[in-house]
């Protein structure tokens, strides 16, 4: 094995200049798929991060039925407090969960005693919020990073327009779930910066000061947040907090409670499928540039070399012998393409990520990218590369083996 | 039984609906350690007889026994394996591989073919380094040595498996008359020192006196077999 990959690489450095031009094709296809991935990569991951540690977490419960009709936050289909424990009760034998957070969401009036407009609040315990979003004390951009009881976290776009600052006085009104309207005055504690996705324009108090605005006697919850330890277990922590739940029925037989991830409670799992998608396109993009100028290359070596392949032959060299030195060759190509390129694919990569690029999506304006390289994306661009590669060169490598010795030593 | 053994072979060649008949009955025996030679004009079918001879190609008709073994019963991979095991090629041209040295050439049908020992595999190549005088030379590649030296290595080459038959096509086609005649002492001398089986062609009339017994091929025909020294009409 190593006489052929002598022999193939001494034929590559033959014709040098081909190599290199071949290689660096190959190379610029690598660079161009890794910058992408990781850019990609960065601003998808960027961006749920920003949607599971700032808004949504990981994953939600809510009672069956409350995510169809979620735009209305209905009060009528809230989890009551047995409800609450059972589905707390779920969540404790789970240990890659790490935090959750019940959540009470309601639309109602925020009025600044000369104006009034809509709101959407989310009434929470501030420890247990805080500790399942951990990213939610960065959005509050005014004013101390915390909720308190008696104050409200009021969103940018709505203290602009409303004109509020943080110390100022303003009075929420709703509707509970009997019809009855309240109010109850809260202090402006903070200003919270708006972020793209659901629940990205929501406002926040203390749950004990939402119960007190829809007079709820008991405590009943639309929905918990959950966090995880390990984002990649986000499937199989659903699966099983599903299973357990699912044990809970209604007098239908119905389920009572439903488990969803971020994905299908944010539209911009659309888009991170499209940029996978897209990564996908850029991969197959990659194989056909490896894959024809591989196949160019080698079917041009086996023409130039028909007589040298007579000889080997004539001398007893076996078909098989044959077809492994053109192959070799196609894979050392291949090979030499890959590490070029994921050489200058991680330095541009690393460029960029020192380079702290920043840039807006939606609302959220001035966000660092920092692209990054996994492992794994390095392993599956060079394993793609070199396996296209060794195809590539199986063809002319085929009809190499096949030729009859007296017909490539006859070749002119 | 001689090493080669041929009875009435024909070659036939088809060039599009029509058959060309390059070999027209040939019978010869061939015996061990034998310097042969097959003289004829261009087109005689010295070249379409040495192909036959090494297994690269199957006669239309006839029998024709290499080494005891039918060659014309060989699939593409047993003549590949025979060739590899008995039969050494000296080509026109050389035909050394360029990206090898001097040393890896000859080496070549050890490794890849035979795959020997690197231990016997270095003092094989090294004795025949030697006995070509190209001792001297091993390291460089092909390109950078002379014609004639190419065809020593050549030689070296075709040698270094120690088979039993050595099939030199034109071998001095490409070479001026002295080195020609030096290529055909040293395969002579090499004939002498392995007992191998030398056969070449040629229409070289200045080099032909050098063979030991000489085939006459005319038109596809052999027409007479001289012996160094005398006759005998085929």
């Amino acid at each position: 094995m190593h006489n052929l990959f002598k022999i193939a690489i001494r034929n590559l450095m033959r014709y040098r200049r081909r190599t290199i031009l071949t290689a660096s094709l190959i190379a610029i296809g690598v660079i161009f798929v890794l910058v992408f991935v990781s850019v990609s990569g960065s601003f998808k991951n960027m961006i749920i991060g920003q949607i599971t540690g700032s808004m949504l977490g990981d994953m939600e419960i809510h009672r069956k039925g409350y995510v169809a009709s979620i735009d209305n936050l209905p009060l009528t289909l809230m989890m009551n407090p047995q409800q609450v424990e059972k589905a707390e009760g779920a969540t404790n034998p789970i240990p890659e969960i790490e935090a959750y957070s019940p959540r009470i969401k309601f639309g109602g009036l925020f009025s600044n005693f000369t104006e009034t407009t809509n709101i959407r609040l989310n009434g929470v315990y501030p420890d247990m919020e805080m500790k399942t979003l951990p990213l939610l004390t960065s959005r509050i951009i005014e004013g101390e990073k915390a909720i308190k009881k008696g104050e409200i976290i009021v969103p940018e776009l709505l203290a602009r327009g409303m004109k509020v600052n943080v110390g100022d006085m303003v009075v929420v009104i709703a509707t509970n779930k009997d019809g009855s309207v309240n109010g109850k005055q809260l202090k402006v504690g903070g200003i919270l910066q708006s972020a793209t996705g659901p629940g990205g324009r929501d406002g926040y108090i203390h749950i004990e000061d939402a119960m007190e605005i829809l007079r709820m006697e008991e405590q009943e919850i639309s929905e918990i947040a959950i966090s995880i330890h390990d984002f990649g277990k986000l499937r199989s922590v659903a699966n099983s907090l599903n299973s357990d739940l699912s044990k809970y029925v209604n007098k239908q037989g119905k389920p009572v409670f439903e488990v969803h991830t971020w994905e299908t409670l944010s539209p911009f799992y659309n888009i991170a499928r499209m940029i996978d998608l897209m990564t996908l396109f850029i991969k197959i993009m990659l194989i056909a540039i490896v894959l024809i100028s591989i196949m160019n290359v080698m079917i041009m070596a086996v023409y130039e070399r028909i007589r040298e392949i007579g000889t080997i032959a004539a001398i007893g060299t076996l078909p098989g012998k044959i077809l492994s030195m053109f192959v070799i060759e196609g894979f050392s190509l291949g090979v030499l393409g890959a590490v070029v390129g994921n050489v200058i694919g991680l330095v541009i990569v690393h460029i960029l990520d020192l380079a702290k690029i920043s840039f807006d999506f939606g609302r959220q304006t001035g966000l660092v990218l920092s692209p990054t390289l996994q492992a794994s994306d390095i392993l599956v661009v060079s394993v793609i590369v070199i396996i296209v590669a060794v195809l590539g060169s199986l063809q002319p490598a085929l009809k190499a083996s096949k030729m009859e010795p007296i017909t490539a030593l006859r070749h002119v | 039984m001689g090493l080669i053994v041929a009875e009435n072979i024909i070659k036939d060649y088809h060039v599009g609906e029509v058959t060309v008949r390059a070999l027209k009955g040939a019978s010869f025996n061939i015996e061990l350690g034998s310097f042969i030679s097959f003289v004829g004009p261009s087109g005689s079918g010295k070249t379409t007889l040495l192909n036959l001879i090494g297994c690269l190609d199957k006669p239309s008709g006839g029998r024709l026994l290499v080494a005891g073994m039918d060659v014309s019963s060989f699939g593409k991979r047993d003549a590949a394996v025979f060739r590899g095991k008995n039969i050494g090629f000296i080509f026109q041209d050389f035909n050394l591989i360029p990206v090898l040295t001097v040393f890896e050439n000859i080496e070549y049908p050890l490794l890849m073919v035979q795959n020997g020992p690197p231990g016997d595999r270095r003092k094989r190549v090294m004795n025949l380094l030697e006995a070509v005088g190209m001792k001297e030379q091993k390291d460089k590649y092909p390109d950078q040595v002379s014609g004639g030296q190419k065809q020593r290595v050549a030689i070296a080459r075709a040698l270094v498996t120690n088979p039993k038959l050595v099939l030199a096509d034109e071998p001095t086609a490409n070479l001026d008359h002295k080195t020609a005649y030096m290529v055909i002492e040293l395969m002579k001398k090499m004939r002498d020192e392995f007992k191998t089986t030398f056969i070449f062609s040629t229409h070289d009339q200045k080099i032909v006196g050098e063979a030991e017994v000489l085939y006459l091929l005319e038109d596809g025909e052999l027409v007479s077999k001289q012996m160094k020294g005398g006759e005998d009409h085929a």
